[in-house]
């Protein structure tokens, strides 16, 4: 139902990207932030600090918190989504600040906080991804030192066939969907979680296709990054 | 022409010849940038130069503050770091008894101090002794990026001398990113102006020339 002649829904092939345009630095009151459309996601990711963590009792002496604030609007899914945070985005607020603080220098900056705030204004599957995408994106831009721009894509299985990042259709029919954050230089793995069933087999081809995503999705992530600084060179 | 602009995770170079320096880390036997920064070769040491990010304070820094707290026998001084910097009345110019802090200097007070002293933990001190220390009663103070500090004084203080020479103005660049300038309204304004525009093409040659044209020099 959902493939036809080797060919998804949305035209795209097994191994296709959605369309994906990323622009960093376009807020101008957070120290680093992000405007990322993919595919039907629309999200806003900016960047605060390294600043003084307060209340004194949740500063670590030794490091830098990474506190990441997932929150999608009222308006970005179809029927209205109650306002404010829920179980959902609870979980994720959670797993994207592990994921980022993996690849951040938390050391150089002890009893400070780094906050993330990952707005999601228009969603249409795969935010979770979109989300770290773009807050990666902030924290280059916000000049937080870092390993690597880590990068997140999502590989699925639909129809019995594996394919790269799904579509809310194909999220809500298929058979399982595998999200995962790479820091894309070393191929370290910074979050991974799965929904449905997969084989061995079909598990290990969805983590090579995902991260083939993942690499070709960080070399947009790098070209916004240097847009922002060759803008004006004609001057 | 643009600098060589690399990000955080880029390979800048090879640990057998040359040295992680600032904004850089090793990893195996590659050096690669921490940061979103300009590439500079510096004898052995390879750095990173940032084009964002907050102000890193670090001793002898010259820095303009605020005066967030009054205690009975420490201020709290905002630097525009992370950190909040304490000022003892040893460290002040003026001879204070115990319990008359506030005679001094009261909340939202602006001052010129030096940062003396910086522990592991991040707990900071400045200083007022000595020059150019003092407490500011005039004037405005205008905040900018504390990465683009280096770029309006210039190269021995090149830049700043042209804003001087060209608006009339009195300036005085902290290296936290506040600058703080005197002079009449509309001189100010165009140096304000002159300011925002090395601020947003600090990365870019060919600035000083540009800025001489804004200015009508």
């Amino acid at each position: 139902m959902l493939m036809k002649d080797g060919l998804r829904i949305d035209g795209r092939k097994p191994d296709e990207l959605r369309k994906i345009k990323i622009e960093a630095g376009v807020l101008y009151r957070a120290d680093g932030s992000c405007y990322l459309e993919w595919g039907g996601n629309k999200i806003m990711a900016a960047v605060y600090g390294p600043r003084e963590a307060l209340p004194r009792h949740i500063q670590d002496p030794t490091k830098a918190l990474v506190n990441a604030r997932y929150n999608m609007a009222s308006f970005s899914v179809e029927e209205r989504k109650r306002p404010g945070p829920d179980r959902r985005s609870t979980e994720i607020s959670k797993v994207t600040s592990e994921a980022l603080e993996n690849v951040i220098f938390t050391e150089l900056f002890p009893r400070a906080t780094i906050d993330v705030c990952i707005e999601v204004l228009d969603a249409e599957a795969g935010t979770r991804c979109a989300g770290i995408t773009a807050a990666a994106v902030a924290l280059a831009d916000a000049g937080i030192p870092m390993r690597d721009i880590p990068v997140a894509c999502a590989a699925g299985k639909v129809d019995g066939m594996v394919v790269l990042d799904l579509t809310s259709e194909e999220d809500k029919e298929g058979e399982a969907d595998l999200p995962i954050a790479i820091a894309p230089r070393t191929e370290e793995i910074l979050l991974m979680q799965m929904d449905g069933h997969l084989t061995y087999q079909e598990f290990e081809e969805a983590l090579e296709l995902a991260i083939k995503g993942c690499k070709q999705i960080a070399k947009l992530q790098k070209e916004a990054l240097m847009k922002k600084y060759e803008s004006f060179e004609e001057e | 022409m643009i600098r060589k602009i690399v990000l955080p995770g880029t390979v800048i170079g090879d640990a057998k010849d040359k040295l992680p320096g600032k904004g850089t880390f090793k990893e195996g036997d590659k050096i690669y940038s921490s940061r979103l920064g300009i590439l500079e070769e510096k004898g052995k040491y390879l750095n990173v130069i940032p084009l964002s990010g907050v102000y890193d304070p670090s001793v002898g820094d010259t820095v303009i503050g605020v005066v967030e707290e009054v205690y009975k026998n420490a201020w709290i001084i905002d630097i525009n770091a992370p950190y909040p910097a304490l000022l003892s009345p040893e460290e002040s110019p003026w001879k204070v008894e115990y319990g008359e802090t506030s005679k001094y200097l009261k909340t939202g007070d602006v001052i010129i101090a030096i940062v003396s002293y910086i522990n592991e933990a991040k707990n900071i001190e400045v200083s007022m002794k000595g020059r150019p220390c003092r407490k500011i009663d005039d004037g405005i103070i205008i905040e900018v990026q504390p990465s683009k500090v280096p770029r309006i004084i210039g190269k021995n203080a090149s830049m700043l001398n042209i804003l001087k020479k060209h608006t009339g103005c009195w300036i005085f660049v902290g290296q936290n990113g506040r600058i703080w300038i005197k002079g009449e309204d509309e001189k100010v304004n165009l140096l304000i102006k002159a300011i925002r525009k090395i601020e947003k093409e600090a990365h870019t040659f060919g600035l000083t020339e540009r800025i001489i044209k804004m200015l009508g020099g």
